[in-house]
């Protein structure tokens, strides 16, 4: 593994001012993204998985902004802050310009395929025209030679008859067509990194196969850097090398995808490896976690997941653990945020254990507590 | 639905209800519906005869050649009782109690009578003796470009307007729709009438200017609540993602996606238009002596309505086919583009 990551988050936090509070949908993450590699980025619905990788782009909207927090990629700052001489916080000097942002990151260097394909290509312009476009706008080539690199994109992304499909209307795609319209949209501009954002939620597993065999050859050919947003661990076992499960905005365990899988450090990666349906498992046998993701406006005190964790304790709802490093995976860290590892020397073991109370999830949201009930 | 089907199946795996929806917004399943509607299609004759002559009369300098002149020996015309009005206007102080109030071109050298129904003059003259028909063809050309052009013009900055306020949303949305409200609770004529006496007095290019302007905050609005679903759509979000100008993004990707219920809302807007410059004219306001509008023309009619109501009527006439044109046309469109209806 090469030293410098391609791209480094560090203690990234967004937060959307609403009505009801500020929601904390991203609550200080920290990650690395390594030339070549795929890293996921997993956990339920709510997490904060897309705003996370949104805000890399910095494409978070109003009334969401990112409030702090470091991004760093290829030694450029994509956001930062420092200490103005009047005490606040304010954006560095070096951090990129809007305009420098649009020109040069998006779509050049960072590019992403996005969750729904169908909702993804416009309606009203053929399939090749907007590969075309988006490829004049950024690599600069004339109309006909960016019409023939858009050909031989979908070529490239096994659509059949590029020639022909060029000339068609999205709706005239399937799903699993058009997701490799989106990648080959993607791949364009031999970007470094492309976020994909559950580019697989919305096809059914057969085309899922195909898309990831897909990603993965190109992904080999290309030396692309891919962040895999996904709530399937399924697809992370089967494409990414490191991992990153987030909860309520955190990340809580952090490693490489063999250690998470076999030797995972966090209750709450436990959980979701439990509750995946597997045909060798009645559903009698899943175990699905109890209760459903507090809302990010107010989260649980201590640790966030410890209303839902089978494992916790009276100390639990106290100490708050930082992500930290709780064993070695060869020469990389792995790293839970869970004080019952012996790094966090709180007196875990001492505690008393609670027994998990899903139901206080009710304070959280009338919603929420609706879904909870659901579960039971 | 012949062409939406074509359509589908030449999408080789492309199949299922959400496909078969988005079949029906094609242009050319549109016109396939458009023909099979039969108001559509009578809106559409209607506006397409209406243009033509517009256009024609742009063409051909010389309309008189259209009229019944050359077989001036048959006498055929004057059995229809339709051409049966007086030939001559009584001159001051000659009439009845029905007599205009006054005749001002009544000292002209060349007799000017509003002549009846002839083979030279099918629909008579007017009380300046000139020929009616070729007043109300030319007449046509006025209405229509007006309507088009004004209209064009709200559409333009409305469009603009909307996009702008719905895609950036919060203060810019808030400023823009607050003042577009304002412009809406004036009541177009009198901001109309207004306008072009401020901008410098009658004319019927600012009347059409002044129509326009008065239009912006009905296609603003529409065009907002539109952009408001659209700019949700992953396919913004993802030519954001791809760093495409925010204004390529409005004019590439959020109004072509906004456009289809505005476009039946102008459509029907010209025939609107084309009332309220009528409406103009009649007032003095919009087009001036001695072009041929039919607004103006009405205006003069109205003098003569004891006398001669046929004035009044070949004009009002015109406006209400045009009109009644464009009100088909655009109710078919309306029904042809919404993928809801089924046929």
């Amino acid at each position: 593994m090469s030293s410098e990551p391609l791209l480094r988050v560090e203690n990234l936090k967004t937060q959307f001012f609403t009505e009801t509070g500020t929601v904390r949908a991203v609550d200080g993450i920290s990650f690395e993204v390594y030339e070549g590699e795929i890293v996921g980025l997993v956990g339920e619905s709510g997490a904060g998985k897309s705003v996370a990788s949104m805000s890399l782009l910095r494409l978070v909207e109003s009334p969401g902004e990112i409030v702090d927090g470091e991004i760093t990629y290829k030694g450029e700052t994509i956001f930062g802050l420092e200490e103005g001489p009047d005490g606040d916080l304010r954006e560095r000097d070096d951090v990129l310009s809007n305009e420098e942002i649009r020109t040069r990151i998006r779509g050049n260097e960072i590019a992403v395929i996005f969750q729904d394909p169908m909702e993804s290509l416009n309606p009203v312009f053929t399939v090749g025209g907007q590969l075309r476009e988006f490829i004049e706008l950024n690599r600069g080539l004339s109309e006909d030679e960016a019409r023939l690199e858009a050909v031989d994109m979908l070529r490239e992304v096994g659509i059949p008859d590029p020639e022909k499909r060029y000339d068609e209307y999205p709706h005239q795609f399937s799903g699993g067509m058009r997701q490799r319209v989106l990648i080959a949209m993607a791949l364009a501009c031999e970007p470094s990194l492309i976020i994909a954002d559950e580019p697989t939620t919305a096809l059914d597993v057969t085309v899922e196969g195909q898309i990831i065999d897909l990603v993965d050859e190109l992904q080999q050919k290309y030396g692309t850097s891919f962040i895999w947003v996904t709530h399937d661990l399924g697809v992370v076992a089967e494409i990414c090398d490191r991992v990153n499960v987030m909860y309520l905005g955190e990340i809580v365990e952090q490693a490489p995808v063999d250690e998470l899988f076999y030797d995972t450090k966090h209750p709450y990666t436990d959980a979701l490896l439990d509750s995946i349906p597997r045909p060798d498992r009645t559903v009698e046998d899943l175990e699905p976690i109890e209760g459903v993701m507090p809302e990010a406006i107010n989260p649980p005190s201590g640790c966030r997941f410890h209303p839902r964790c089978p494992d916790a304790r009276e100390v639990c709802r106290r100490v708050h653990p930082e992500n930290r490093r709780v064993a070695f995976a060869g020469d990389e860290p792995h790293r839970a945020a869970c004080v019952k590892h012996d790094a966090f020397d709180v007196g875990y073991d001492e505690s008393v254990p609670i027994d998990p109370e899903p139901e206080l999830m009710a304070d959280a949201g009338s919603a929420s507590a609706d879904g909870g009930e659901d579960r039971e | 639905m012949a062409v939406g089907e074509s359509q589908v199946d030449s999408g080789t795996d492309a199949a299922g209800e959400d496909e078969e929806v988005e079949a029906r917004v094609g242009w050319r399943y549109t016109v396939a519906r458009i023909r099979k509607d039969t108001t559509a299609r009578w809106g559409l004759y209607v506006v397409a005869f209406v243009l033509f002559v517009a256009i024609y009369a742009a063409v051909d300098s010389n309309l008189s050649r259209l009229t019944f002149g050359q077989f001036s020996d048959y006498t055929f015309a004057k059995l229809l009782p339709i051409f049966d009005h007086p030939t001559r206007i009584p001159p001051p102080g000659e009439g009845t109690q029905h007599m205009p109030p006054y005749f001002p071109l009544a000292e002209q050298p060349w007799n000017p009578l509003p002549a009846g129904g002839t083979l030279e003059h099918p629909l008579g003259t007017d009380p300046s003796g000139r020929d009616y028909f070729t007043r109300i063809v030319y007449g046509t050309q006025v209405s229509v470009f007006v309507g088009i052009v004004s209209t064009t013009i709200g559409l333009a900055g409305g469009t603009i307007v909307g996009a702008v306020a719905g895609y950036y949303g919060g203060r810019v949305d808030d400023a823009l729709m607050r003042l577009v409200e304002t412009v809406y609770a004036i009541p177009p004529l009198i901001l109309i009438i207004v306008f072009t006496v401020f901008v410098g007095g009658a004319n019927i290019w600012y009347a059409v200017l002044g129509v326009g302007i008065a239009f912006v905050p009905v296609f603003a609005r529409i065009i907002r609540s539109r952009v408001l679903s659209i700019r949700e759509m992953d396919y913004i979000e993802a030519a954001r993602a791809s760093g495409v100008k925010d204004r390529d993004v409005i004019l590439r990707h959020v109004v072509p996606n906004s456009f289809a219920p505005v476009l039946v809302y102008a459509t029907l807007q010209i025939g609107v238009t084309i009332l309220i410059v009528a409406g103009l004219s009649f007032l003095g306001y919009g087009a001036q002596p001695p072009t041929p509008d039919w607004g103006q023309m009405l205006n003069t009619a109205h003098g003569y309505m004891h006398s001669n109501v046929w004035l009044s009527i070949w004009p009002g006439l015109a406006i209400m086919i045009t009109i009644m044109g464009f009100n088909l046309f655009g109710d078919g469109l309306q029904d042809a583009l919404d993928p809801r209806i089924e046929d």
